[in-house]
């Protein structure tokens, strides 16, 4: 059945998750577990953008954007001390709507903020609310005109987040609170969370590959495709060539601010590195290295090369090592590594997905 | 009654009018065709007919309704579909996936129901699949299916592509030199579809070069020239009119 032979990998995924845990515990190397959980939120920022720039040809160079929204805005509605203001109108409203706490920071003095999963809902809300104004003139753009426009979206961001003290400038904001989503699973990167937030973090990325699976082979992502392939068709066939790339854009910034906010609450902060217009070249070259249209290929690239960077590996050519990779992806495998022939002569069988 | 009505339609370039104050209609369950020598206008006209030009100045109405100012996504809405005289297929999909595509707006699964893969989404996908599956039996490309539609031979291609338009079961039927390309017995075939597509009750209007088809299938004729409309009537007065045989079918008598 097509059905199951599409959600077959994502099975395998889900057994090499559970492995890779397993040897680590059994090999006293738990220690790689939390490298690997900032690689899977890393990696679900790369799989959205990949429907965006492989499936539905739409480069973004400001991706990075997005997730700084996620993590900055979750980052200080967690922190932000609103003691002084609150008997403001606005903050007993929210008081009284539960959404705010009491606690004390790590200097025991007492601090109200606002709670995590409101915070984390409205850091979401921002960002998709941000994707969509941007994307409604940005996407008529073609080419290198969009790839210009969203990296100006991107330094914008960057630049608000160094000025604003609000963002905590160069700094950045520490001290982020742990988010408990349900009971008993928290994002927290405190020691003993550890184990526990690996699996929510690759439980996430299974379940945004789930959905971008399903997407890919349906009408509305086959309309994407097309779009990718011959706009003037895709409209003769009564496809909303605009519709479809907003409405694409705005999926592939609600991935990367999710992975932002997650990130930012399991590192206990964020900081303007993150907003940075490098990370967002480094993601392109990822898509670009996986094959474009080929989530599984962005996915496993995005994996194995952000591992690799976290680990220290590429020192401090990190940044250069990814621009040589865009730079020799698209002289020798414009379609990916994957996809050079070499791997046809080992009789290595590459499926899409 | 009139199917589509163009009206005093004009279109310039720059310098060039490549369509001047061009009127006729298509009556509802007949084959038209445009013809005209090169340059003439005739690809123009259906990019000002499909939406996908705006034109300078004219109307056009579609089963009584102003289409001139619509988008191109929403003509086809409407019950139009087209092929393109240079074959515009999507790369990276099959051809299955591209007749799939004609059924984009007989179908409605979003973008929130095809990722969650509710069981109306693969409800409409095995429909929109089994139906777009038949077609290319009809069309004899079934083998074909899984193959990338443009890495098709160029015949292929174009079934592909007319298969496409008729997913979308279209009111009205735009073919832009259908026949280019295709040698004497695939013509032949091309001829049968096209009358068997205006039988289950497919209006066509169609532009092509190969006279012998225009003047066997056709029920009426347009003759353009330089972005003018020169004649319009049934076959048999067009291959008698002297104008006609002067600037267009000169060379071939
Ligand atoms: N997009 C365009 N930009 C500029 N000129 C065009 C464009 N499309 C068509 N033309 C010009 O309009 C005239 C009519 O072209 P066309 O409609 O393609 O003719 P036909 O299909 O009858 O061969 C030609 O002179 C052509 O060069
Ligand atoms: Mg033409």
């Amino acid at each position: 059945m097509r059905h199951l032979k599409k959600y077959l990998p994502l099975a395998v995924m889900a057994l090499m998750v559970t492995a890779v845990q397993l040897l680590t515990s059994y090999t006293g190397t738990a220690y790689y577990l939390t490298q690997l959980t900032i690689t899977a939120y890393y990696g679900l920022l790369i799989t959205g953008l990949c429907l965006l720039m492989g499936y539905a040809g739409q480069l973004s160079l400001g991706h990075t954007g997005f997730f700084a929204i996620g993590g900055y805005v979750s980052a200080a509605l967690t922190t932000h001390d609103l003691t002084a203001c609150r008997n403001d109108f606005f903050i007993t409203l929210l008081n009284h709507a539960h959404l705010l706490i009491s606690r004390h920071d790590i200097y025991g003095e007492p601090l109200i903020t606002v709670k995590a999963w409101p915070a984390c809902l409205a850091a979401i809300a921002a960002a998709l609310l941000i994707a969509f104004i941007i994307g409604i003139p940005v996407l008529k753009l073609k080419g290198h005109y969009l790839a210009m426009a969203t990296m100006g979206f991107g330094i914008i961001i960057f630049r608000i987040v160094m000025a604003s003290t609000y963002f905590g400038e160069a700094d950045g904001i520490s001290d982020v609170p742990a988010f408990t989503l349900l009971p008993g699973l928290t994002v927290s990167g405190d020691f003993s969370y550890r184990t526990q937030n690996y699996y929510i973090a690759w439980g996430l990325i299974l379940t945004g590959m789930f959905l971008l699976i399903n997407l890919i082979d349906s009408r509305p992502g086959r309309a994407l495709r097309a779009i990718h392939g011959s706009p003037e068709a895709a409209e003769a066939v009564g496809i909303n060539t605009a519709r479809y790339k907003l409405l694409t854009f705005v999926i592939s910034a609600a991935f990367a601010a999710v992975a932002g906010v997650f990130l930012t609450h399991f590192n206990g902060g964020i900081g303007p590195s993150e907003a940075s217009i490098m990370k967002s070249v480094r993601y392109v070259a990822i898509i670009a290295i996986g094959g474009m249209a080929s989530l599984w290929g962005a996915l496993s690239m995005g994996v194995i090369l952000n591992f690799l960077s976290l680990r220290g590996v590429f020192g401090s050519y990190d940044d250069a090592v990814f621009g040589a990779i865009l730079v020799l992806v698209m002289l020798f495998a414009p379609n990916g590594i994957l996809r050079l022939p070499i791997w046809r002569k080992l009789n290595f069988r590459h499926r899409d997905g | 009654m009139a199917l589509l009505t163009i009206k005093d339609l004009n279109r310039s370039f720059g310098g060039i009018q490549a369509v001047s104050d061009v009127s006729f209609k298509v009556k509802r369950g007949t084959i038209k065709a445009l013809i005209g020598p090169n340059g003439a206008g005739k690809t123009t006209m259906f990019n000002l007919i499909c939406g996908n030009l705006p034109p300078t100045s004219g109307r056009i109405s579609f089963k009584d309704q102003a289409i001139e100012t619509l988008t191109a996504h929403r003509i086809a809405r409407l019950g139009l579909a087209r092929t393109f005289q240079n074959i515009k297929l999507y790369p990276g999909l099959s051809s299955l996936e591209n007749v799939m595509l004609g059924r984009h707006s007989r179908s409605h699964t979003g973008f929130i129901a095809a990722m969650l893969n509710l069981p109306r989404a693969r409800r409409e996908e095995d429909d929109i699949e089994e139906k777009s599956y038949a077609l290319l039996k009809m069309l004899n490309i079934a083998e074909l299916a899984d193959k990338e539609a443009v890495s098709l031979a160029f015949g292929q291609q174009r079934a592909v592509e007319m298969a496409r338009a008729l997913a979308a079961e279209p009111e009205l039927l735009l073919l832009d030199e259908p026949a280019a390309g295709l040698n004497i017995y695939e013509t032949a075939e091309l001829a049968e579809l096209i009358t068997q597509i205006r039988e289950i009750g497919i209006t066509i209007l169609l532009v092509e070069h190969d006279m012998s088809l225009v003047m066997r299938i056709s029920d009426e004729i347009v003759v353009l020239n330089f972005g003018r409309k020169i004649a319009e009537g049934v076959p048999g007065t067009i291959q008698n009119n002297q104008e006609v045989i002067r600037i267009y079918l000169g060379g071939d008598d």
